[in-house]
Formats: structure tokens, C-alpha cells, sequence
């Protein structure tokens, strides 16, 4: 073996240099392997928080040169205790911008580009340039947003096989108190996060009667006065969980209330908590699952070793429990899965496409409502949207599909007969014949 | 996948193509499921629906119920639903926009109905949610108050409660709350309703 020059890395060297025997398919190992990894891998993280910071320093320190994060929030003094990349003077900042600029001034050379806003302000292209994504995120809005754009960029062969030039894998930490999770998600081969939503327990609401009339605990004064009484109060005006000013009052009121009621415990972190349903975060639970989830992307990403498959639970609560369950995707999920297949002539109507799906095998659909990026194209019910969308039916579906040679369309509607009837909700493949860029020959890449 | 990033990455550098695909919107596994729920919606004559943003925005809706029956026959209430992107993983948001004089609705909106809070459950559907308020109205319970007066005199004078239900629909004080008229009220007295009707249902 050719001898290699010597390495800040030496350690990531003997993972990336050298072969193995617990390594992942189409591993090469070598220092070209290394190099690559620094000119052309690029990693956005997405969140700067307890889980960002320790995922972009320890990207930093596994080799990753090119990093991107994002973040729309500012730095509060209660994150200092466990977002070590701040400083007291930073309180105020936006957090992405620091932790960039901290990461950047202990790690030379690596290269991290901040963006301080919110995920939904980016346009598509941003994410498509990134080789993978890393999530340490505390909300299931944004990592469903995410997964969804990440997804949206999936395009499967029509032997419904993902095309591996597509697939935009994605690594996803979560924590709470001292649970986490860490879990790769690669689109068309694990789960996505859609396929297993129902891992994420559902926020627990309160019932609005206990708390207006008989409430129990300190969260039940905070929500009261979160949901009540601000209302009550502030006519019109929405609160704002992320305006401290709002915290303060709705944390003044539920003293109030509290007080009244001879309950203890009311604070103004565990007002946060509830009006922004936020666990307590513990730095180390952070550590653990962002170190997990940095070994994850470097496994994915050279082949180093094989990856997780797919999903680490960790509780550190009595001892320390952990495991790994291998989920598997949904087929049929609305936002991994491949769809059906439809080809079409661009002539034909809204209406005989409609049709067309009540005969196709494997629909066998009928009242079927249409929906195309957001547009309702044809709507079964209710009578107002019937008829406001019914003018449709005589458009040919290319000119509604605003001339796109091939999308994703979904649809709903009943299958089954008589008494049996279901109604379901499908995702298709619709793929327009003989127009002119919906050849292979076009994909990027190329297996 | 070293090989594949490598690969996309010096296309990019030598392309930098804009397609023209950047913008587009993604619809999100919420608004998918509500699409569903929406065109599969089978409402009574008593309940209305409209899309104040157009046919193309069905996660903001509003609902207009006209009970056919009990304290409220006459009245038209309004309730707004904002629909978030990860329904059905969590309940739509109801709001009551019509002032109304009742135990489980407060003077603010707030809706005390079970399946949109503690009771949520995603295999729920807006078509439930919608029957579940309708009947917050034939069936008003002082067990769920929200506004506290109001279920404390249906509990003890139905009676009184009764009367206190026409005033508001028909304008005027209850206590120290005044309410607007309800214009479904004119209506339904030009429609030739008789008063004795709603006298009748009374215990
Ligand atoms: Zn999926």
C-alpha cells in the first residue's frame, strides 16, 4: 500500500484508509477517499441548537469540510447551559451565524456557511445541492417539512426502484430529557418520517373545560392563560410563542391563577416549556445522539462501515437501555413511496382521466377527487368546490398540470364494491407520452 | 455514496441549472389527508362550508351550523378551522366566531369539545369534528362548562336558560353580556316560524 502523508485526522484516517471487514458495500478505501470527502461532500444541519452545535463540531472533526446550517433562532440565555458553542455576549445573536462562525475559528479549514431563517423561506434548489442532510430539530412540523422536500426530490424507474441519483439521505437526532432517538433515513429504502409519524406521541392537550373551571397542576394555569385568557384579554391579537414579551404575560398570569388556586410550581422556563411544548433539555443526551447521528452521516456518506439500520432508541433514565428496530418503509406511503405509474396522451380530458383510473387494475377507483401541486383540480365534494372546480373536467389534464412532461398527482377516492367500499387516498406517477425531456437519457448521473 | 455525490457535485459546478423547479411548493402529508377528508365530507342540510381563500387553500375553512333543533333552532353560528401540516397527527383548530350564549362555547371562541383536544385521535376526521359541534348545539352539557354562567342556569332553571339562549340570539343582555343580534334570527321569524314552536321544546 502506497504510504499516505500525514493526517490532522489521524484517527478518521484508519476508518477512511485502510479496508475492513465490517465495512459497507462499495467502500474504497484510500486517501482519494478522504480528499473527496472534504472537496465534495456537502452537509447542511438543520438547527443550531443543543443537537446543532454538537453536530457541527463533531462533522467538523470527522473530516466534513463543506457544512451548511440553518436556523432561525436567536440565542436565549437559557440555552448557554448545554449550546456550548455560545457565549454570554452572543445572547441575542442568531444562533446559526454563531455557531458557524465559533466551529469555523476552532476547526481549520472547514468551511460553514449560516443561514439565519426559517426552513420554509429556502427554495427547493437549496436543498437539492446538499450531498445529505443532518436534522436536529425539537419539532415534528420541521422535520416533516424536511422530509417532505428531501423526499419530493426521490424519482423511481418504472420498475418502481428508486433512482440512487435522487435519493437525498437524511439523518435525524431527536432528545428528550434523557431519551433520544438517532435514525437515517434514505428515501425509497427506509422509512421516511411519514411512514412512521405514529412513533411520535401526539402532543397532550388538555381538556379547555379543566382548565377554565377545576385546574390541577401548573401546566394546566399555563395553558389557561395561554389559551383563555390571552384571548380574553388581547382581542384579536395572536399570541406569539417565540415574542418574549408574550412568555412573560401569559407566565404573570398563570401566577395569577396558580396563586388562586393554591398550586405550586409555576415558572417561567416551565411556561416556556408548555406554550412551546418543549422538553427539558440535558446536554449530554444531546452529545450522545449527535455523536451517533455525525457517525451515522460519515458511515453513509464514504461506506466506512455499515450504517444504522434504521432507527436508535436511547434511554437514559434507569440505567441505560438501548437498541436498534429496523422499521420498514410504507409502500404505499403519500410521500416515499413510488406511486402508480400512468401513462398518458396529452390530449386526454380531466374527466376521462378520471375515468381511467376506475378501470385501471391496480386503482380500481371511483369518485375520485384530483389535487396537483396544491391545486385542486377536480373536488367530489362538497358541492361548493364541485362546482367550482367542475369547469375542469373538458381541460385536458397536460394543460392543468401546467404542461410538466411528468409529476406526481394525488388522488383520492373509493375502491371496493357495495358494502365493502374504502375510500383511500393514492399517490401517482403521471408521465405524458412523447413529449421531449421525459427520457432516462436526461437523469443526472446515472447509476 | 462517496462516488454519487462526487459525481452530482462537478455537475453541478460545471451546470448550475436552473430547471425552473425551485419554487414549487410541497404539499405536505397534512394537506393530503385533509384533501381527503374534505372531498369525502357528507354534511347536513344544518351544516355549511365555505373556503374563504379560494378552492385551492382547505386549510383554512369555515362552518356555518343552523340547528334544526333545541335552545338554538333560529341561530347560525360560524366556526373557523385552521388546519396545520401535520394533520392528522394533531386536531384542527376551532375557533367559534358568532358571540354565543352557551355552556361549553366561551365568549372568546373557545370550544369545549373533547375529540379537539384530550380525545383527538388521528383515524378522526373533520366530518366528525363537524357533527361534534353540531351537536354541542341540540345537546349543550353543563358538565364541560366554558362559560361558567351559563351551564350553572342550565343545569339548575332550563327554563331560564332557555329564555337567556333567545335573548342572545335575538340581541341583548344576559347578565352583564350583551350579544349581537343574529341576523339568522330575523330570518327565521320572517320565514314565518312561529314563536310557539320554540316555546314547545322548551321542558
Ligand atoms: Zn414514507
Amino acid at each position: 500500500m502506497a504510504t499516505v502523508p500525514p493526517s490532522r485526522s489521524r484517527d478518521l484516517d484508519k476508518l477512511l484508509l485502510r479496508p475492513g471487514h465490517l465495512v459497507g458495500p462499495n467502500f474504497e478505501p484510500g486517501p482519494e477517499l478522504r480528499d473527496d470527502i472534504k472537496e465534495y461532500v456537502k452537509v447542511l444541519v438543520v438547527g443550531a441548537g443543543g443537537l446543532g452545535c454538537e453536530l457541527l463540531k463533531d462533522l467538523a472533526l470527522s473530516g466534513f469540510r463543506n457544512l451548511d446550517v440553518i436556523d432561525m433562532d436567536r440565542i436565549e440565555v437559557t440555552n448557554l447551559n448545554r449550546q456550548f458553542l455560545f457565549r454570554l455576549e452572543d445572547v441575542g445573536k442568531p444562533k446559526a451565524e454563531v455557531a458557524a462562525k465559533r466551529v469555523m475559528e476552532r476547526v481549520s479549514g472547514v468551511n460553514i456557511t449560516s443561514h439565519f431563517c426559517r426552513i420554509e423561506d429556502k427554495p427547493l434548489d437549496f436543498y437539492s445541492d446538499f450531498s445529505i442532510i443532518v436534522l436536529g430539530l425539537d419539532s415534528i412540523e420541521a422535520r416533516s417539512y424536511i422530509n417532505a422536500v428531501a423526499c419530493g426530490f426521490l424519482e423511481y424507474d418504472s420498475g418502481d426502484n428508486p433512482r440512487e441519483e435522487t435519493v437525498k439521505p437524511m439523518v435525524d437526532g431527536g432528545t428528550e430529557g434523557f431519551k433520544g432517538h438517532a435514525r437515517i433515513i434514505v428515501p425509497g429504502t427506509t422509512p421516511c418520517f411519514e411512514c412512521t409519524i405514529w412513533l411520535f406521541p401526539p402532543q397532550v392537550k388538555f381538556p379547555l373545560c379543566t382548565l377554565a373551571e377545576t385546574p390541577r397542576t401548573a401546566a394546566h394555569c399555563i395553558e389557561y392563560a395561554h389559551l383563555i385568557k390571552w384571548d380574553e384579554v388581547h382581542s384579536g391579537k395572536t399570541f406569539d410563542p417565540d415574542n418574549p414579551e408574550h412568555i412573560q404575560w401569559v407566565y404573570y398570569e398563570a401566577l395569577k391563577r396558580a396563586e388562586l388556586f393554591g398550586i405550586q410550581g409555576v415558572t417561567f422556563s416551565l411556561t416556556q416549556g408548555v406554550v412551546k411544548n418543549i422538553i427539558p433539555a440535558i446536554a449530554s443526551t444531546n452529545a450522545i445522539i449527535s455523536a451517533a447521528c455525525a457517525l451515522e452521516t460519515l458511515k453513509i456518506v464514504s461506506g466506512c462501515s455499515r450504517t444504522l439500520s434504521n432507527y436508535l432508541t436511547y434511554n437514559g433514565v434507569e440505567g441505560l437501555h438501548t437498541k436498534v428496530t429496523e422499521f420498514v418503509r410504507d409502500r404505499d406511503c403519500l410521500v416515499c413511496g413510488p406511486g402508480v405509474l400512468i401513462e398518458l396522451d396529452t390530449s386526454i380530458t380531466l374527466r376521462k382521466f378520471i375515468d381511467l383510473l376506475e378501470g385501471h387494475p391496480g386503482l380500481l377507483l371511483s369518485r375520485v377527487s384530483v389535487t396537483h401541486r396544491g391545486k385542486n383540480l377536480y373536488m367530489q365534494a362538497p358541492p361548493v368546490l364541485e362546482e367550482m372546480t367542475r369547469s375542469n373536467l373538458d381541460i385536458p389534464l397536460f394543460d392543468l398540470m401546467v404542461k410538466i412532461p411528468k409529476d406526481i398527482v394525488h388522488v383520492n377516492g373509493m375502491v371496493g364494491k357495495g358494502d365493502k367500499k374504502q375510500s383511500c387516498l393514492r399517490k401517482l406517477r403521471v408521465v405524458f407520452k412523447g413529449i421531449d425531456g421525459v427520457t432516462d437519457v436526461d437523469m443526472a448521473g446515472g447509476a | 455514496m462517496i462516488k454519487l455525490f462526487k459525481v452530482k457535485e462537478k455537475q453541478r459546478e460545471l451546470a448550475e441549472n436552473a430547471n425552473g423547479k425551485g419554487h414549487v411548493k410541497k404539499q405536505s402529508a397534512g394537506e393530503l389527508r385533509l384533501h381527503k377528508d374534505i372531498s369525502e365530507l357528507n354534511l347536513p342540510m344544518t351544516c355549511i362550508i365555505s373556503f374563504p381563500n379560494g378552492k385551492d387553500d382547505l386549510m383554512n375553512f369555515e362552518i356555518t351550523i343552523r340547528p334544526d333543533e333545541g335552545y338554538y333552532l333560529g341561530g347560525a353560528f360560524l366556526f373557523s378551522f385552521q388546519v396545520s401540516h401535520i394533520y392528522p397527527h394533531e386536531p384542527p383548530k376551532v375557533k367559534c366566531k358568532t358571540k354565543v350564549y352557551h355552556p361549553n362555547i366561551d365568549l372568546e371562541g373557545n370550544v369545549c369539545l373533547n375529540i379537539l383536544r384530550e380525545d383527538w385521535k388521528p383515524v378522526l376526521n373533520i366530518n366528525t369534528v363537524i357533527y361534534g359541534l353540531y351537536h354541542l348545539f341540540t345537546e349543550p352539557n353543563y358538565e364541560d362548562p366554558l362559560n361558567h354562567d351559563a351551564a350553572a342556569v342550565l343545569r339548575d332553571n332550563p327554563k331560564m336558560f332557555q329564555s337567556n339562549v333567545r335573548k342572545a340570539m335575538m340581541g341583548g343582555y344576559v347578565g352583564q353580556t350583551h350579544f349581537q343580534r343574529l341576523s339568522s334570527f330575523d330570518h327565521f321569524f320572517t320565514a314565518g316560524t312561529s314563536v310557539c314552536k320554540m316555546y314547545a321544546m322548551t321542558y
